[in-house]
């Protein structure tokens, strides 16, 4: 590869014989970066751009369960839109989405600042924090599963002997309490994704600028508000753009716990676009639903591409 | 501005011991280098001093407080970091109003002291930029900024000037001097330059391995530097240093052995015989039809002086002159001591002999 490059300008400079388009082409630099470009190019399309594409091209169609179907414009969103158990789940995923977000946030900034101090047993801690982000999806799922069980829930259980209760909460049947049952189930899935994260991140902040403030006479709260909060930002963008992404399109948990029930209380749009497109086989209205993601998902990206703009101390060259 | 009086300071991390008793007073107003080789404990001792480190044993005052147990926002010093630690996120004119800020200062007050320190340090155009904008030396100035602004009792310097290029080095180094002659605030300064030390400093405290070696105006530890480690770190190119031992007679004579033989001005306590180790600084080497031969290996000239490699019996000694002798290698010349202004040491401690 070294020699493509060696070789470029003096070819498209001083060649003396005529060379083809193909062969200036394949030497030319600008052309070079498009073919080292190429396969990750050729990857993304067929395992993203395509299944997207189809997926948007299907929500325009009546397509069923091994029937293709025909182009029907927008009645899919059409009835969508007519559909209160569609903009249930668009509120269930909203409600999902914000609380779960917010407090693993918290509890993950907490964590790892937490993490961060000189601690005894460190190491251990850290391992322990680690273990719902490795457990498989599922396998938590059922486990909470049982854990929220109407009969033999250890946390109801636990309460009754206490003598907080009287009767075994109902965890997963009434809408409310399951909401949040999922919600936590969720957020004790997603907390180590960002307290290690944003662990690391804290890592990158210099020892020597702590002292410094402190020399300069901060109190802890002030450093982290005007030290560590500010130089965590980009991280924080990062780390929480994809938290809302992961928990937005969150499926498996719901699915194995609640199979969005009872009444639809804890369908999210996910759940729902499986249930109508594979269970129930109308593949162009679960399509539709899936389509419907896009927009809030856009929205979150782009708030965190604001967030994320290099911020002016982060660069070196320029004087304004 | 405040005194500052360390009293038997020890410092262990864990079971290894750091310090191991060091005792330094500094006068309100001194500017102070701490100096010594690389490990020694200078940053340890300075970080002690700033409440960064706890105090395993003995006793920090600044002014007439103990300050063992006040935390470093109490303390009232500022500390210019080797790496400079200014905060990326802010500008010039942020970092340096970092502390005001956080002591709840008035704007306009901030303001004045922020343009006062840039006025100083020549940072008024770039008050407006971030750490990352500026070159090395502009840096340097602003955590320098950062210090002055909070008008401290004492100021603590880590080797600030170490990741500077050596012109700039000798540029802030004049800049540092400046600035203390001007604001005269107690200022404690570590190194492992030692012509940074001799050139800065009002006293020197040598340190090595966790102990004080000697504490002294330059000048004094350069003439008269109490032991062997001293007079071998402080003087560049270093002293050459000879064993031997003392022989009476008519004259004093120090004996090293293969023909070397230094006349003295006076003879030592424990005259005749005795083991001891001679000093020379390069620059008191003279030429001269008595002095003991050498064979010149390598000649350095610098353009103010030159310096001769030469081999004296088996030692090889570094002679220097202001004088543009013509030397090549291989050449034999005969050297001799200034008598007065030979150095001895005790052989078996180290330490100096006579006065
Ligand atoms: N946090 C620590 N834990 C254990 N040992 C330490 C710690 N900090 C320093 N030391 C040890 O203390 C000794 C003195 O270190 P110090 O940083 O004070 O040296 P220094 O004189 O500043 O050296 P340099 O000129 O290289 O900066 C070293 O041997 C070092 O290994
Ligand atoms: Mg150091």
């Amino acid at each position: 590869m070294a020699d493509i490059i060696l070789k470029a300008p003096c070819n498209t400079a001083s060649a003396p014989h005529r060379v083809t388009a193909w062969e200036r082409l394949k030497a030319d630099r600008n052309w070079l970066g498009f073919w080292f470009m190429l396969p990750a190019g050729v990857f993304l399309i067929l395992f993203l751009a395509y299944p997207l594409g189809l997926g948007i091209w299907l929500s325009f169609t009546d397509a069923r369960l091994g029937r293709p179907g025909d182009f029907v414009g927008i009645e899919n969103y059409q009835f969508l839109w007519d559909d209160s158990t569609f903009w249930l789940t668009v509120f269930n995923t909203l409600l999902y989405t914000s609380v779960a977000s917010v407090i693993k946030f918290a509890i993950g900034l907490y964590l790892a600042l937490l993490l961060n101090e000189r601690l005894p047993f460190k190491a251990i801690i850290r391992a322990v924090v680690l273990i719902p982000f490795i457990v498989p999806t599922v396998l938590s799922a059922i486990a909470f599963w049982w854990l929220f069980d109407p009969q033999f829930s250890i946390i109801s259980w636990s309460l009754r002997k206490l003598h907080l209760i009287s009767a075994n909460i109902d965890f997963l049947g009434d809408p409310w309490n399951a909401r949040w049952s999922v919600i936590f189930a969720n957020i004790w899935r997603g907390v180590p994704f960002v307290a290690i994260t944003l662990l690391a991140g804290l890592q990158t902040v210099s020892p020597s600028l702590y002292e410094a403030a402190i020399i300069d006479g901060s109190t802890p709260w002030q450093r982290f508000r005007y030290i560590t909060y500010p130089l965590l930002t980009p991280i924080i963008a990062v780390v929480m753009t994809f938290s809302v992404l992961f928990t937005f399109t969150d499926f498996q948990l719901i699915w194995v716990m609640t199979r969005g029930g009872p009444v639809n209380a804890t369908h999210l749009m996910a759940t729902f676009s499986y249930q109508r497109a594979i269970m129930s086989g109308y593949l162009g209205e679960g399509a539709a639903i899936s389509t419907a993601m896009i927009p809030f998902l856009l929205c979150a990206i782009l708030v965190s591409w604001f967030g994320l703009q290099r911020r002016k101390w982060q660069q070196g060259e320029s004087d304004d | 501005m405040a005194s500052v009086a360390i009293r038997d300071v020890r410092k262990a991390f864990g079971t290894s011991v750091v310090i191991h008793g060091v005792s330094i007073d500094i006068g309100d107003g001194e500017f102070v280098v701490l100096v010594g080789p690389s490990g020694c404990g200078k940053t340890t001792l300075l970080r002690m001093i700033a409440g960064l480190e706890n105090i395993t044993a003995g006793e920090i005052r600044i002014g007439e407080r103990v300050v063992n147990q006040v935390p470093p926002k109490e303390r009232d010093v500022a500390m210019v970091f080797q790496n400079y630690a200014l905060y990326p996120h802010m500008t010039v004119a942020q970092n340096m109003a970092f502390s005001l800020k956080l002591r709840g200062a008035s704007q306009a007050e901030i303001d004045e002291r922020v343009k006062q320190a840039a006025e100083i340090l020549g940072l008024g155009p770039y008050l407006a930029r971030y750490p990352r904008q500026l070159s090395g030396g502009q840096r340097q100035r602003v955590a320098m900024g950062r210090a002055i602004v909070r008008n401290p009792q004492v100021f603590l310097f880590d080797e600030p000037l170490s990741n500077l290029d050596a012109k700039l080095r000798v540029q802030m180094r004049t800049e540092i001097k400046e600035l203390h002659q001007r604001l005269k605030t107690t200022t404690i300064y570590v190194t492992h330059d030692q012509i940074e030390a001799m050139t800065m400093a009002d006293r020197i405290v040598v340190m090595h391995d966790g102990i004080v070696e000697q504490i002294g105006a330059p000048l004094e530890l350069y003439d008269h530097p109490a032991n062997l480690f001293v007079a071998g770190f402080i003087g560049s190119p270093a002293m050459n240093i000879l064993k031997g031992r003392l022989l009476g007679g008519e004259r004093a004579v120090f004996d090293g052995g293969d023909g070397i033989r230094f006349p003295l001005h006076h003879m030592p306590a424990g005259g005749d015989g005795r083991p001891v180790i001679c000093g020379v600084r390069p620059e008191h080497f003279a030429l001269s039809s008595d002095g003991t031969e050498a064979e010149v290996q390598v000649v350095e000239p610098t353009g103010s002086e030159i310096h001769v490699v030469a081999k004296m019996g088996s030692e090889d000694v570094i002679a220097v002159f202001r004088e543009r002798h013509q030397f090549r290698p291989g050449d034999k010349i005969r050297l001799r001591p200034d008598p007065r202004l030979v150095h001895l040491f005790d052989e078996a401690t180290g330490r100096r002999l006579g006065s």
